[in-house]
């Protein structure tokens, strides 16, 4: 079972022209229906939809009200170490990038999540380069029993695996996996990854069928906004998500949206996506599924993650630190920069502030129980 | 007035047959005037979102006292999770009331009647007072009540749409059929909604997304208690019987007369 042979039939339809040929009726229709297809998820996608965008946005609240209420979860990422065998072009962890390299020791991994559940966070999402040498199954198992009495819920954002070791950081306390695609388009996809494991488009694309099977609670999936066309991108994307929706029903599907930003290298995105167009993109997928949960990061400003708040988003970061060994000590390079330094405290404010309840803790943890 | 209408139940008398939960609000501060409004003495809370060790609000803290807690087993995909969520409860101090979900498919979040049954048989053992979630059969109602169930509780409809009584005749069937008390579940958006499945005579309606996702949840809250009152009172008081024919007040064979002859 693979997404591949959808990912690439999807790759030589001719989505942008149905999408122009969509008009602001067929987005309509499409908000007028219980339940919204596949190709009323493109009328949604199409820019004839953008003239509807308040419309979509009324149908998101209230989809994303009725689902999961008045609640946004909080986590926050640990870096534990950057060293990276890729060379993705838009990346500021890229492996021909000259930047001060580390992995932490598990006394480091401590303090860090101390510092973190200092602030109240109980969820976290363990990050790293990906190596598998430096960085492998081994030290990731490592980490999490270090962190696991702090966090009831870890998630792990690191090198694609196979089943079976996913199988093994489950057994160890992991719950989620996230990992992105970046981009669906085969070409852009080797273009942008010229070297390294991560070339394999193939093994990365299913990379959360192996987590769902192997047992994870929660996969994680999404695109680098900016890269390419986003109209096309979040078309397949809802559709990824959907195909595993329907093959793992157990599973929490989840999409992150996030938008390339300035970082340690040069690399500018060549398709910039608006404020306006990231709306449209964050309605469709809601309405299309409204079960999907969805992750707006701190690479938006704090205006923007406050405004678009009821419109879809189910989890937020706060409290962010890209560095690793950033948590307990500040001014180390990260990964991306960051547009929402707020602390988790100011996070929960604001929600508060808006009506909503921030989430701290959403999982059991299993294992060490009955 | 005194209450002579009890809802016995796991070894409580309650006055209220409105049973309320803790999910979706936007602050947990709201939910004892809900309790106080609503009149409701039982609520349901995951023990998944429960952190007694957590810096962050404990829902918990929120609960009046009075309350009956009915944790649920939210997150559980088998009936071994469940299991496991339950006794974990309990070792909590949450009480001997659980509230059996599992789920395994996330989209339509129906929940799974074998494995439903399986976990109520093992915790109604170790005895637990158990309320399982169910989609409305009467076979697996009947597995539940043999597993040991104390209540049955079937969906009005997928939870979280407040869509109404979707499968209300399939619930009239277990009303009709089963011995155990049925409290509906799930589905019910209005009060209106609520107070018809208790004129057709379910035992009590456990109400959350209607009431946390409104835009006054207190207010909402009162109107469900009393919606759910009245339509208790109505099912005691028995209804009229109901025609689908009109009554013409000029009977077209009341020139039969009374003994069939001829006036």
């Amino acid at each position: 079972m693979s997404f591949l042979p959808e990912a690439l039939r999807l790759h030589r339809e001719p989505l942008e022209e149905r999408m122009a040929a969509a008009t602001g009726h067929d987005a309509l229709r499409a908000l007028e229906r219980e339940r919204v297809g596949e190709d009323g998820f493109l009328a949604l996608l199409s820019p004839a939809a953008g003239q509807h965008l308040e419309a979509m946005a009324g149908r998101a609240r209230d989809l994303t009200l009725r689902r999961f209420g008045r609640t946004v979860s909080l986590f926050t990422p640990l870096y534990v170490s950057n060293h990276c065998a890729n060379h993705c072009r838009y990346c500021g962890f890229a492996a021909p990038n000259s930047i001060p390299r580390s992995r932490l020791t598990m006394d480091e991994v401590r303090a860090e999540g101390e510092a973190i559940a200092a602030t109240g966070l109980r969820q976290l999402l363990l990050l790293t380069g990906e190596s598998p040498a430096r960085a492998g199954v081994e030290y990731l198992e490592d980490c999490v029993r270090v962190l696991r009495p702090l966090f009831p819920s870890i998630a792990v954002e690191v090198f694609p695996m196979a089943a079976d070791d996913y199988r093994r950081l489950a057994a160890a306390g992991v719950d989620g996996l996230t990992v992105f695609q970046e981009t669906y388009d085969p070409d852009l996809y080797a273009d942008l990854h010229p070297a390294g494991p991560k070339r394999d488009y193939a093994w990365r694309l299913d990379t959360p069928m192996r987590g769902a099977e192997a047992g994870l609670r929660v996969v994680n999936i999404g695109v680098l906004l900016g890269l390419t066309g986003w109209r096309r991108e979040i078309f397949v994307t809802g559709l990824h998500a959907a195909w595993l929706m329907k093959r793992h029903p157990g599973v929490d599907v989840a999409v992150s949206l996030p938008r390339m930003r300035p970082h340690a290298g040069a690399f500018q995105p060549a398709s910039p996506v608006s404020d306006r167009e990231l709306v449209q993109a964050m309605t469709a997928l809601r309405i299309f599924l409204p079960r999907l949960s969805i992750t707006i990061s701190t690479r938006e400003t704090p205006a923007f993650r406050d405004n678009i708040l009821p419109l879809g988003v189910t989890r937020m970061s706060a409290g962010v630190s890209t560095a690793v060994g950033g948590h307990a000590k500040a001014g180390e390079t990260g990964q991306f920069e960051i547009s929402d330094p707020r602390s988790v405290a100011e996070v929960c404010e604001m929600l508060k502030s808006r009506g909503y309840q921030p989430v701290f803790k959403d999982w059991e943890p299993l294992e060490a129980s009955a | 007035m005194e209450h002579t209408d009890i809802f016995e139940l796991g070894g409580k008398r309650l006055t209220s047959r409105l049973f309320t939960g803790t999910g979706k609000y936007g602050d947990d501060g709201l939910i004892p005037a809900v309790c106080e409004a609503s009149g409701s003495q039982v609520i349901t809370v995951a023990l998944r979102r429960v952190d007694l060790d957590g810096r962050g609000d404990n829902v918990m803290r929120h609960i009046p006292g009075h309350m009956t807690l009915l944790p649920n087993t939210s997150g559980a995909r088998t009936a071994d999770e469940a299991v496991r969520i339950a006794r974990l409860a309990r070792a909590m101090g949450c009480g001997d009331w659980i509230k059996i979900e599992v789920i395994s498919d996330n989209r339509h979040l129906l929940p799974d009647g074998y494995e439903t049954a399986r976990a109520t048989e093992t915790l109604a053992r170790e005895g637990f007072v158990v309320l399982p979630y169910m989609n409305p059969d009467l076979y697996v109602a009947r597995s539940l009540a043999d597993a040991g169930a104390a209540a049955i509780m079937p969906l009005g409809a997928p939870i979280g749409t407040n869509r109404g009584l979707r499968t209300e005749e399939m619930i009239r069937i277990l009303i009709e059929e089963m011995d155990l008390p049925i409290i509906v579940d799930a589905g019910i958006g209005t009060p209106s909604q609520a107070c018809q499945a208790m004129e057709m005579g379910a035992a009590a309606c456990l109400v959350n997304t209607a009431i946390a996702t409104a835009a006054d949840p207190v207010l909402m809250g009162r109107a469900f208690g009393r919606a759910v009152a009245a339509g208790r009172e109505a099912f005691l008081a028995g209804p009229g019987a109901v025609s689908a024919l009109a009554r013409a007040s000029s009977p077209l064979t009341g020139f039969l007369g009374e003994t069939g002859g001829a006036a």
